[in-house]
């Protein structure tokens, strides 16, 4: 896909955005953070200020030589800061921000809770990135030597690293095979636990207690999504899961269950019960992002989004990122991607979205989740008094006519010249249509002819049915068969603050119409086969004509056959 | 105060690295040295106590109503509302939840470590007591009462923290190995909760009770300095004398208008001084 995987490390910013990051980390925005974080600010000014040798004023100290600062400092610190404190230029876009290497807080580890890490530890992470977020995986990239300086380099950055070892690595082992017992138990232990008090009773990162998270720093963080394990900071597999469970995420809500064990709370299969569990939330494999969205041909379509009918539908998955082309760009979208199914019977297609979202905006249960956001990432959503925030919104985007060849209209709203259809459905109001000329540019369709537009939320998760028919009404597009048509998505969480060009999005993907199947598909074999059969029969009439006409003169009399 | 809380600030880090670096190389060695010091003994017959109140001045701030509709076992353990206060001031103006702890004047030497653990109790989804001590080393009983989810988020400064879950009736053991004002202890389930353990190699330390009184005991004759930490309104310090056998008095008061200062979490130490150890079970 053309844009890029939310790796905005790699993105290219404008300087005017790197201006704004310096006004808000040295303007209001420092007033406005909690006293914790104020703490934090004044240690790292006053610790810059003194250069220790060896620690944190390493920069023009000793550490000035160390082979991993130009490494670091060439790869690593746009995001996470010169000094290492996770406040590069870029990091005020981000969510979850960079890491804060001075704390020696390491979320993936093998090491217990609160512990530091090991240096393979830390080494896997640059390796392998933190999928979901802006850390890309840094193995292709960099030499073995290099990413091995940078994690001496990195644990310059704390004088943790300086004092203590980090202790053995806790014992994994094998993961038990799945088994239904094994899952139910798991189930139960994910009740017992109460996982779902964050994570949510499906596993969507929607719990009651999900809109209050804050890591250590006081910035949001969402309980992780357990349907999504591809997302998985760590790693998806169970094993992983199981170590997680076992070492917490230090430096984020998510705690460590090795305790529960030691106290016979748990037993040790009940946390690999609970891993197996935990993975069985998501697909066997992560989805493949296939270019086409293939409908296919059905007598009678689904009626609703509850139609059982839908199961037969193949789903494809559609990867989305955050909006970062157009100002205001957003790199701390909520939804990650969108599921879809179509059928059409040749006259009416009909489509079927899922995504993730933790919350049903505008909820005020969010609110506050709405306010730190604006408080932390830029650029700042703005919260009038008393606004009860914005709603969740889906919009599917058209060509308004099959493009000839291979040029598309500009995949993010269209232009003035190559303008595109949208249908903007949204949880608190009616859906709309209109062409766009570009994002924001819209006039609006008249409803007449349009689409019906059905939605339910239910555990975190949206699921939208659009039917409509492939005759386009009006100026809407028709829908051929037989033929890829441009289809592109973008998603907002209202709770998340994400408005105007806030957001989620895919580039064009393709929707194929199955096309009906010709009756002479069915004719032919028919005509075929009476054809055949009619030849067959002439050939043996005449064979036998022949064979009677020529008996006396070829065939030699049978003894006994002539008297 | 804020100037000498900045002062403080630059420096025990120029402390810890002159210790850090013009010695023989790390912490092995300072470490080994600090258990060679004999164990403090205070003779009884000449000791000392230090008493005092901390008033607080003014209208107290309101305090912000605690929802617990999605923890009704908790929500029926309050009479009323539940409410978080940023200061708890009793009806005679005294502040209670503030650490009072002995900063300088102490004898040099190793105090000997209590075998009377210290308890935080999560009772009706709040931490009881709000505001704590412990000494290094001593057993740190985290207890829940309440019988459903809390994790306990310990975010140390100056030690290595940790966040453990704790699903039901249950206890699990810490301990603190390096002296910090003050850790926060958080439950990431319930947002509201939060309290504060503030950890010192030595006995003298004390938390205020509802009338804003303290008491600490046993302090041997001598000259100290005495800060007084709030979470909210920052520290105050002030010097005493204990005469032998004496009392003598630290009264501090606190005021809105403080509120907002830098409160100081975690100030940082020398390392080397104090133990490797990570805070651990």
């Amino acid at each position: 896909m053309p844009i890029g995987r939310g790796r905005s490390c790699a993105a290219p910013r404008p300087p005017s955005a790197v201006v704004q990051a310096h006004a808000v980390v040295h303007g209001e925005a420092a007033f406005a953070a909690s006293t914790r974080l104020l703490r934090r600010a004044a240690l790292g000014v006053a610790f810059s200020a003194l250069a220790v040798p060896g620690f944190v004023g390493a920069q023009e100290g000793g550490n000035a030589d160390h082979p991993g600062k130009p490494v670091y400092d060439r790869w690593c610190a746009e995001c996470h800061g010169v000094d290492g404190d996770g406040r590069g230029d870029a990091a005020a876009w981000m969510l979850p921000r960079p890491r804060d290497f001075t704390d020696a807080q390491y979320q993936i580890r093998t090491t217990p809770s609160g512990a530091l890490p090991t240096d393979a530890d830390i080494l896997r992470v640059i390796d392998d990135g933190m999928p979901g977020t802006a850390m890309p995986g840094w193995e292709s990239q960099l030499s073995r030597a290099q990413r091995e300086d940078l994690v001496a380099y990195l644990k310059s950055f704390s004088r943790f690293f300086e004092f203590e070892d980090a202790p053995e690595p806790i014992e994994v082992g094998g993961a038990p095979g799945a088994t239904e017992d094994r899952l139910a138990n798991g189930r139960t232990v994910y009740d017992e636990m109460e996982c779902w008090k964050c994570h949510g009773d499906q596993g969507r990162g929607n719990g009651e207690s999900a809109p209050t998270q804050t890591d250590d720093l006081g910035f949001p963080i969402r309980p992780a999504d357990l349907t999504e394990n591809w997302l998985f900071n760590g790693g998806g597999s169970v094993e992983a899961i199981y170590t997680r469970l076992r070492t917490g995420l230090n430096g984020t809500p998510m705690p460590s269950y090795a305790d529960l064990v030691d106290a016979g709370v748990l037993t040790n299969d009940d946390l690999w019960d609970l891993a197996l569990y935990v993975r069985s939330l998501s697909p066997e494999r992560e989805p493949e992002a296939r270019d086409v969205i293939r409908a296919a041909l059905a007598e009678t379509l689904p009626s609703s989004l509850e139609d059982e009918a839908w199961a037969e539908a193949d789903r494809f998955y559609i990867p989305l990122v955050g909006q970062i082309v157009l100002e205001p760009r957003w790199f701390a979208p909520t939804v990650d991607g969108v599921w879809v199914r179509a059928v059409h019977d040749g006259s009416e297609v009909v489509l079927r979205l899922e995504w993730n979202d933790p919350s049903q905006s505008p909820d005020p249960a969010w609110d506050r989740w709405r306010a730190l956001v604006a408080e932390h990432v830029e650029p700042p959503p703005a919260i009038g008094p008393d606004d009860p925030g914005a709603a969740d919104v889906l919009t599917l985007q058209l060509p308004t006519e099959m493009p000839d060849g291979r040029e598309l209209p500009y995949f993010l709203g269209g232009s003035s010249s190559d303008p595109v259809y949208m249908l903007r459905w949204q949880s608190d109001a009616p859906a709309q249509e209109s062409v766009a000329r570009g994002l924001g540019q819209v006039t609006p369709l008249d409803a007449e002819g349009g689409p019906t537009v059905e939605a339910a939320f239910a555990e975190g998760q949206w699921r939208l049915m659009v039917r409509r028919p492939l005759a386009g009404a009006g100026d809407r597009l028709d829908l051929p068969t037989g033929t890829p048509i441009p289809i592109a998505f973008f998603a907002q969480d209202g709770s998340n603050g994400e408005t105007e060009t806030r957001g989620s999005v895919s580039s064009w993907y393709f929707l194929w119409l199955d096309a009906p199947v010709p009756t002479t598909v069915y004719t032919l074999p028919i005509t075929a086969t009476i054809l055949t059969a009619v030849l067959g029969l002439v050939v043996v009439a005449r064979a036998r004509r022949a064979e009677r006409a020529a008996e006396p003169t070829t065939e030699p009399p049978l003894e006994g056959a002539t008297p | 105060m804020k100037r000498s809380e900045l002062i403080r600030l630059f420096l025990v880090p120029t402390v810890a690295v002159t210790f850090a670096c013009g010695g023989d190389g790390g912490g092995e060695s300072a470490e080994s040295e600090a258990p060679a010091a004999d164990v403090i003994t205070v003779d009884a017959a000449t000791a000392g106590t230090l008493v005092g109140t901390i008033s607080f001045d003014g209208q107290a701030p309101d305090g912000e109503a605690i929802d617990m509709s999605e923890e009704p076992t908790c929500a029926e353990k309050h009479d009323g509302q539940p409410m978080k206060m940023p200061a708890m001031v009793g009806p005679d103006g005294g502040l209670a939840n503030v650490f009072v702890h002995i900063t300088e004047g102490l004898p040099e030497g190793t105090w000997s470590t209590p075998s009377q653990p210290a308890e935080l109790d999560q009772d009706g989804c709040i931490y009881r007591p709000h505001v704590m001590g412990v000494q290094t080393g001593q057993t740190l009983v985290i207890r829940n009462s309440d019988g459903l989810l809390h994790n306990i988020n310990a975010q140390p400064d100056n030690q290595r923290g940790f966040n453990i879950s704790q699903p039901t009736n249950m206890t699990t053991e810490r301990t603190f190995n390096r002296p910090e004002v003050m850790i926060p202890v958080r439950c990431d389930v319930h947002g509201w909760m939060e309290a504060y353990v503030g950890v010192q190699e030595h006995p003298y330390f004390a938390v205020t009770d509802g009338t804003g009184a303290f008491t600490i005991g046993n302090l041997p004759p001598g000259d100290y300095t005495v800060e007084a930490w709030h979470e909210r309104y920052g520290v105050q310090t002030a010097t005493v004398t204990i005469a032998e056998s004496g009392e003598a008095t630290a009264d501090f008061t606190f005021s809105e208008s403080m509120a907002g200062a830098p409160v100081p979490l975690g100030e940082p130490v020398d390392l080397h001084d104090h133990g490797a150890a990570s805070s651990g079970p």
